[in-house]
């Protein structure tokens, strides 16, 4: 028995050895790459980020570099401060707060001491830089932009936040990232890859040489150029004329789907969020509630459509076959439906065809119209979803899947919406008659109009809105090269189209015509409320707009929405005029127009919910003229808030 | 006998089996000790250079060891035994300071520990002892003088202020144990242990408590009772030994040998307290089983393991070599490492018990005791199963005193089992 004490023994030991190497390498083993390896220090060598074009070829976001003075306390020596200080032109209170401060960050690693020197700072500090151990100078690339408009497609660059290191393990800590606009959507292929060193470090955390001699290292892959399809100068245009204005302007080429401009108001100078003031900015524009700078209104703003939906309830009823271009109805100012159901109409009455119904306007006209799609079935439930079937066919009620990284919804109701509403079924045409004129339970972004105007411009088909136009030899996705057709027929546009023509010609909006330009259109002013003190007030109505032109071979199709502007006609109605003006002639005949927006302002509407005083609303309500102003630059970069 | 069986009388199994570990070995202390790319295996200035010049001289040595006729070392045993304690003396006149122990002789640039020697000495003195006809381990007055053969150098060592080599003198409990003495011994030994720790771990209350619950079950569970005195004697025995282990560790034991234990027996609760304490206090500790971990199941490769290359395990290539075996060969290299140990100590045990000489086969039990000692207590420690306790790995660990007191300690033996047939 004696022998087998060490015996034993040494059999447990070598068994617990294994079971604790078992534990520690296998149970409890964390597959380290080098990239996690805290023994390996990597070192990133950022690439150029990609330049963004307009579509004719001007560039519209660089780079520049920055200069940025960086300190390891440890390291450094004394120095001559007043010198140094003189040079930073800073004094010698902010050098030393500064100093503790990157001091109690940590002695040991680098603490940004000035960010963001001017070149001229730069270039006399550089040369007496070797004086000063412990600091240096480190670049970075910083975005140029060499426009003041556009910031909400162009978008910006920021450092990435925590969890979208945890979501991409590209990104460390301190990386830019795009954060709006085309700088978000393009971002992989603006950033390029960035190369990579990786060190040996010692326990002391010091470098002691590239790690197996620089095997593992790899260049940084510059990031790539991309067009996109804004038109710069449109775009330049459309800011101008929103001044002053709240809402956003959706321009598309129909045959394409390229998006031509996207405006939305108020808006921000890109440049603001570049340099030394940028976090200023940024905050100041991030807290604006008001005015919100950093919403993009024409492709988040949700609202009611308005009369430029009756285009669709017409195309709709054609294609169910319970209207034809002959049917024609009495408006008696006021459209009655059920036992007191009224519904009113200002298209001042008559005999109503298709044609002028649509030129007119005619609420009575569409909500027949509507009724008799409705009615056509015995189930209203199942009408409205074979009617909401063929709204949707033109891209509403949904995602549109353009590559700008926002977007919103809408709504298009079907059956179960309403059966959901009336649990009982006791529902039919009449109860959402207020559909068939835009109203009532239809919500659409700007950017749902575009495309809706530019898929009746294409009688039938629309491409999904894109703002890419090329990627340095790169096809652009699939998915924006493919046509979506609608569910009505080809033939049953041309009646409608015709409608849209005569609107300028002989309806709402004949006043807004270009000469030599054959514009099709669509006025919209849609009733809105807000709540004021727990009160449900009604606020002026908003002013809407779609249009195509030429009406045959359309170049350009656009929706204007423009926020408390009252009648389609009177803001929406003249910008989309003058866009359309601007886009197919490059210059401006309408003068007339073109000095009305500009010296008309809806700050004072705006001001109103706000006032806390009674207000008036709609016809009641005073004009507010402001002087024409003198440089289109400046004005458009002023963020101004309305008086409390 | 014919001619060619002379070279088969060696037990060629441990000797394959020691080469392993020493080449191996080697590899390790290569991979924990060159700086930079590029190797120069004769840069003699550089540990992985000069142990290559210690294995070389190695076999040099083990020639030497082998062509000494086996009666010389128990003849001398009494001798090379004086020598030994002689030059453990001497470094209180001659020693060189090196890390706080006094353990070294300074001859020109070579530095001797002559600890490493006098492991083998005293095997050799307990050997010769108990083999004498006169001795009878049972009585208690040889069991005094074994022991003090055995303390002799244990405190000279520890005057030395080197605890790690001292505790390896324990080792020849088994040896004693094995050659007879009482089992009462073996049941103190495990019964303080265990109360120990208890003390430790539960507080003196519930130790106490419980200690005299099982001492008084089991006594009034026993058919012949003694008198009521043995389990109060033994109560107080508990109760003495309770207190005094923790007046031991709060007053006698210095802070960092407090934190080892504290850590050791997991005294504090607090997970993030004892990550923080393992960062701080046991830092090497807390390195090398980082970098056992990262090795996972293949290991990052020969020369491929960063946490070596970086240098994170201080003293890596002498008593933490093990952990750049865990990094670098992984599991499987480390398995590895611990099976041929086993099978070393386990062939040597065997080989110990063949012994028809009394004298071989308690020399060889020593042998198997004292490696398995150093093996039991430096992988165990960089792994984190046993407290801080700085000894080397035999034949692994970098260092020419240790390695060439390794190889006299086993070959002596691998000599002494070879004689076994002659005698026949």
């Amino acid at each position: 028995m004696r022998q087998f004490l060490l015996f034993i023994l040494i059999i447990i030991v070598g068994f617990t050895f294994l079971g604790r190497l078992f534990y520690l390498q296998i149970y409890s083993f964390n597959t380290q790459s080098l990239y996690e390896d805290n023994a390996i220090r990597k070192v990133y060598d950022y690439p150029k980020r990609g330049f963004v074009y307009d579509r004719n070829g001007t560039l519209l976001v660089g780079n520049q570099p920055s200069y940025d003075v960086m300190v390891i306390p440890r390291e450094v020596k004394p120095l001559d401060t007043l010198e140094f200080c003189s040079l930073l032109k800073i004094s010698k209170e902010q050098f030393i707060k500064t100093f503790n401060k990157a001091y109690h960050y940590s002695p040991r690693l680098p603490y940004v001491f000035i960010p963001h020197l001017s070149k001229e700072d730069y270039a006399v500090l550089q040369e007496k830089m070797r004086k000063y151990e412990g600091f240096y100078i480190q670049k970075r690339l910083l975005r140029d932009y060499q426009t003041d408009v556009g910031a909400n497609v162009l978008g910006f660059i920021a450092e990435v936040t925590p969890s979208q290191i945890d979501r991409s393990p590209y990104y460390k800590m301190g990386d830019l990232i795009g954060k709006q606009g085309v700088e978000l959507s393009y971002e992989e292929e603006l950033r390029g890859v960035k190369g990579i060193k990786f060190i040996q470090k010692d326990r002391f955390n010091r470098d002691i040489g590239p790690y197996k001699e620089g095997k593992f290292d790899t260049l940084p892959k510059q990031g790539k150029d991309i067009t996109i399809s804004i038109d710069s100068k449109l775009q330049e245009y459309g800011e101008l004329l929103m001044q002053h204005k709240r809402g956003g302007i959706v321009a598309i080429e129909p045959s394409s789907g390229e998006i031509l401009a996207l405006v939305s108001a108020p808006s921000y100078n890109p440049n603001l969020l570049v340099g030394r003031k940028r976090s200023r900015n940024y905050t100041k524009l991030y807290n604006d509630s008001i005015n919100l700078p950093l919403i993009d209104k024409s492709l988040l703003r949700v609202h009611e459509p308005g009369s430029p939906f009756k285009s669709l309830v017409a195309l709709t009823a054609l294609q169910e076959g319970v209207l034809n271009t002959q049917t024609s109805i009495s408006c008696s100012g006021v459209y009655r439906y059920g036992r007191r159901g009224t519904m009113g109409c200002h298209c001042g009455g008559g005999t109503r065809s298709l044609n002028l119904g649509i030129a007119k306007s005619c609420n009575s006209y569409f909500a027949n119209a509507f009724r008799k799609t409705i009615d056509k079935y015995d189930n209203a439930s199942h009408a409205m979803d074979i009617w909401s079937g063929h709204i949707k066919s033109f891209g509403l009620g949904q995602y549109l899947g353009t590559d700008l990284p926002i977007g919103k919804k809408g709504n298009i109701p079907d059956g179960a919406y309403y059966d959901k509403w009336y649990p009982d079924f006791n529902w039919g045409a009449t109860t959402i008659i207020s559909n068939a004129i835009g109203q009532g339970e239809v919500q659409v972004t700007p950017m749902h109009l575009a495309n809706m105007t530019a898929a009746i411009a294409n009688r039938g088909y629309y491409y999904t809105p894109h703002i890419i136009k090329n990627i340095e030899g790169q096809e652009i996705d699939k998915k924006f090269t493919t046509k979506h057709e609608t569910s009505i027929d080809q033939i049953h546009f041309e009646p409608v189209v015709q409608g849209l023509f005569d609107v300028y010609n002989k309806g709402t909006a004949h006043f807004l015509q270009v000469p030599g330009i054959e514009i099709c259109g669509k006025t919209g002013t849609a009733e809105n409320f807000t709540i004021i003190d727990s009160v449900r007030t009604q606020l002026t109505d908003h002013s809407i707009f779609i249009a195509f032109a030429p009406k045959d071979n359309p170049k350009i199709a656009l929706a204007v929405f423009v926020e408390n502007g009252y009648f389609g006609a009177r803001f929406a109605g003249r910008i989309a005029s003058l866009m359309i003006e601007k886009y197919l002639k490059d210059e401006i005949s309408r003068k007339d127009l073109e000095h009305w927006i500009l010296t008309h302002s809806l700050e004072n509407e705006y001001a109103k919910p706000y006032s806390g005083q009674p207000f008036k609303i709609n016809a009641q309500s005073q004009y507010q003229i402001i002087d024409l102003p003198k440089n289109s630059e400046t004005e458009s970069q002023s963020i101004t808030i309305p008086p409390k | 006998m014919r001619q060619t069986d002379r070279y088969f009388k060696f037990d060629w199994i441990t000797i394959v089996l020691f080469l392993l570990l020493v080449g191996f070995g080697w590899m390790n202390i290569l991979s924990a000790s060159h700086i930079g790319e590029s190797i120069d295996y004769f840069d003699f200035s550089q540990p992985y250079g000069k142990q290559l010049i210690f294995i070389l001289l190695t076999f040099l040595l083990i020639i030497l060891l082998l062509s000494i006729e086996a009666k010389f070392y128990e003849r001398f045993s009494s001798i090379i035994y004086l020598i030994g304690l002689l030059s453990l003396v001497g470094l209180f006149l001659f020693g060189k300071n090196v890390n706080g122990a006094t353990s070294w002789y300074g001859i020109g640039g070579m530095t001797i520990q002559p600890s490493e020697f006098a492991k083998a000495a005293t095997a050799l003195a307990v050997a010769k002892y108990i083999s004498d006809m006169n001795t009878d381990i049972k009585s208690f007055k040889d069991q005094i003088r074994l022991c003090i053969i055995i303390a002799l150098p244990a405190i000279l060592v520890l005057l030395q202020n080197d605890a790690g080599s001292t505790l390896v003198y324990g080792s020849f409990f088994f040896v004693l144990y094995r050659e007879g003495l009482p089992r009462i011994y073996l049941s103190i030994i495990v019964i303080l242990g265990l109360i120990s720790m208890a003390a430790l771990k539960f507080g003196s209350l519930i130790t106490i408590a419980s200690t005299s619950v099982l001492i008084f079950t089991f006594h009034f569970l026993r058919k012949k009772r003694p008198s009521i005195i043995q389990p109060i004697a033994m109560l107080l025995a508990a109760m003495i030994i309770t207190f005094g282990v923790n007046f031991f560790y709060q007053k006698i034991l210095q802070p960092h040998q407090q934190d080892r234990i504290s850590l050791w027996l997991r005294l504090e609760k607090d997970p993030e307290k004892i990550e923080q304490m393992r960062r701080d206090i046991l830092y090497n500790l807390y390195e090398s089983e980082k970098a056992i971990s990262a090795g996972g199941f293949k290991g990052k490769g020969f020369l491929e393991g960063t946490r070596t290359t970086g240098k994170f395990v201080p003293e890596q290539h002498t008593d933490y070599i093990f952990s750049t075996v865990g990094e670098e060969w992984g599991f499987l290299g480390s398995a590895l490492v611990v099976i041929v140990f086993v099978l070393l100590l386990l062939r040597i045990l065997r080989l110990a018990e063949l012994q028809k000489s009394q004298f071989s086969r308690v020399y060889g039990y020593s042998v198997a005791s004292i490696l398995f000692f150093h093996f039991m207590i430096n992988i165990g420690m960089v792994m984190g199963l046993i407290p801080t306790i700085g000894i080397p790995l035999p034949f692994f660990s970098y260092g020419g005193s240790g390695l060439w007191g390794f190889t006299i300690l086993l070959f002596i033996f691998i000599k002494l089992d070879s004689n076994r047939i002659n005698e026949w």
